[in-house]
């Protein structure tokens, strides 16, 4: 029988496309359970009332998608909670309805391109974990350059790197270069080096910033102890936010 | 001015406001965003000190004497900038309009700055308005908040063909600085809100013009680093990096301060308490002791005296020709100012 972890497990792949973070160890998933019949009920809930509804629906529709295709799961509601979109965001997301019908004259677009923009932020940011250790260690900058992915010490930083270079259609294997840009493919020569690790380091403090600020606010909102809280939707906490 | 190890500041809260959130000036029918709305404020002041908290309802409308005596009295502030923010759609009488700001700015002749605000969705209407404002109040500088609902409109950018028409009516009507806030919606919804990419276009066509882009663009300082150091007439706003970081999250906070000195520099960089989020007491005084904590920094820019006193007033002040006491400028800057000065008496009567 499917229980709450399999939906839990599902969740923890569903990321905030903002913060390149999951939606589970950010403390976003409120609620989660699977009745008898299969009925998994999911609620989120974010930081602000006013967070971009871009991302809030892409969460929302990932959430659905992912939790949707758990063995056993034969329906699936997803409900973003204290959201000024939430009624649109919700109902969109039910009836599989794209970006640009929920927000029907408000939108261009689907969400494909803002979530590349934030893939390759995301890449950005993962290069400066990856590199940091390195030049640390004593690596000269000059040196990252000619260096390729396998020649790398494995670490969860890198496989999380690669796995967001893969999901770019970036070069992802060993004899893929380290440093490459993340809208071109193109790796990065000697003269550009300097100023593409100092972007990468920005990226990285930009979105740790506002993942720390993002905890902070929410932690207001809720009221849920400040700092960094732990993943809130663990299973054997599922029973204090409203497990039947 | 404040005062602190014999070194004299200057302090110029360039982003503070005067609003009215309390209940019976939300729009009825829109009562869900003005509540979200100034709850969300509510939260961003959650971030300080404990001993600055507020009750929400002090938060949603605190007095003049509580303005006066937090910013003035306690507050170590010698000149303060009103930024408009209106949001019309929810708070029947805005929430911080030009008109409220200079009840106080009247009647405190000298402690304040009134800045305007404009909005390119108003058409011919709003270019009127806009220089009614300027003429009446005597306005140098507008903040304009891109996120604005209007009718059925959840925001604008500067690219928009409309804006190019009120920053050319700026610059007719000697504004010089535009405040820029960004996010967390706009038109159209699939874009990022919080992109700075229409500012750089407009700082580019209009160089005469300062943009002080508030909050440094977070929370995309990277986008707005890049940006800014290739355009030399934008600021970074530092209203809520300090209040947001500076206690909450310090290492996060000397990170961004360390980036943002080497992006944009210390001459780029204003200080704006953004009051009533936050009082500026606890933020300049934690300004004046702060530096990098610890070895992991040591490749930024280093941090001085001079580098604080330009943040916390000099470099808003030479934005808004405010004149600042000899002794609160800096030693090269107030030799040279006397010998600018000099140079002009004696070419005074030729």
């Amino acid at each position: 029988m499917t229980d709450a972890s399999h939906v839990l497990a599902a969740l923890d792949t569903v990321r905030d496309p903002e913060l390149d973070e999951p939606i589970t160890t950010l403390g976003f998933v409120a609620f989660c359970a699977v009745s008898q019949d299969g009925v998994a009920e999911v609620r989120l809930r974010l930081p602000t009332y006013f967070c971009a509804p871009n991302f809030a629906f892409l969460m929302v529709a990932d959430a659905y998608d992912a939790v949707s295709a758990v063995d056993g799961v034969a329906r699936t509601d997803v409900v973003l909670e204290d959201h000024f979109a939430s009624d649109q965001i919700n109902d969109g997301v039910a009836a599989r309805a794209g970006f640009t019908q929920v927000f029907h004259g408000e939108a261009v677009e689907e969400l494909g391109q803002l979530r590349a923009a934030f893939l390759r932020k995301a890449v950005l940011a993962g290069t400066d974990r990856v590199c940091r250790p390195l030049l640390t260690a004593g690596a000269a900058a000059e040196d990252l350059a000619g260096m390729v992915l396998g020649e790398v010490p494995a670490s969860a930083d890198l496989d999380r790197l690669r796995s967001r270079r893969t999901e770019l259609g970036l070069p992802a294997e060993d004899d893929a270069p380290l440093l490459l840009d993340p809208a071109t493919g193109a790796a990065i020569g000697a003269e550009a080096l300097p100023l593409h690790l100092r972007r990468a380091r920005i990226t990285r403090i930009s979105l740790e910033a506002n993942a720390v600020s993002c905890r902070d606010l929410f932690a207001q909102r809720y009221r849920s102890s400040l700092g960094d809280p732990e993943p809130i939707a663990r299973p054997d906490r599922v029973g204090a936010l409203g497990l039947p | 001015m404040y005062e602190k190890n014999g070194e004299k500041y200057y302090v110029v809260d360039s982003h503070m406001h005067y609003w009215n959130a309390a209940r019976d000036n939300w729009v009825p029918g829109a009562e869900q965003y003005a509540k979200g709305w100034i709850e969300c404020f509510h939260a961003y002041q959650g971030l300080g000190p404990a001993e600055t908290h507020w009750p929400i309802e002090k938060f949603q409308k605190y007095s003049e004497g509580d303005l006066m005596k937090d910013v003035f009295e306690d507050g170590y502030v010698d000149k303060a900038i009103f930024q408009p923010t209106y949001l019309k759609e929810w708070y029947a009488e805005g929430f911080n309009t030009t008109e409220r700001n200079a009840i106080l700015a009247e009647k405190y002749p000298g402690k304040f700055i009134l800045n305007t605000r404009w909005d390119p969705r108003e058409g011919d209407a709003g270019l009127k308005r806009l220089e009614e404002n300027v003429k009446r109040y005597g306005c140098k500088g507008v903040k304009l908040y891109t996120a604005e609902w209007r009718n059925g409109s959840r925001g604008w950018t500067l690219k928009d063909p409309e804006a190019s028409r009120y920053l050319e009516k700026c610059q007719e009507l000697g504004i010089r600085n535009i405040h820029v806030h960004k996010g967390p919606t706009i038109w159209p919804l699939d874009k990022d809100a919080f992109d700075v990419s229409d500012v750089d276009q407009a700082a580019t066509s209009f160089p005469a013009l300062n943009f002080i882009v508030e909050h440094v663009g977070l929370p995309r300082i990277e986008d707005f680093c890049f940006m800014a150091t290739q355009e030399p007439n934008v600021y970074a706003g530092l209203s809520v990096v300090i209040g947001g970081l500076m206690h909450a999250r310090p290492r996060f906070f000397a990170k961004v301060m360390g980036e943002l000195l080497f992006w944009v520099g210390e001459d780029k960089m204003t200080f704006g308490s953004d009051y009533a989020i936050w009082e500026p007491k606890w933020q300049i005084e934690g300004l004046v002791d702060w530096n990098y904590p610890g070895d992991e920094f040591s490749d930024y820019p280093r941090v001085t005296t001079a580098t604080k006193k330009k943040i916390l007033g000099l470099n808003a002040a030479k934005l808004y020709d405010i004149e600042v006491p000899i002794d609160y400028q800096l030693q090269d800057q107030a030799g040279r100012q006397e010998a600018a000065v000099g140079v002009s008496e004696v070419e005074a009567p030729a």
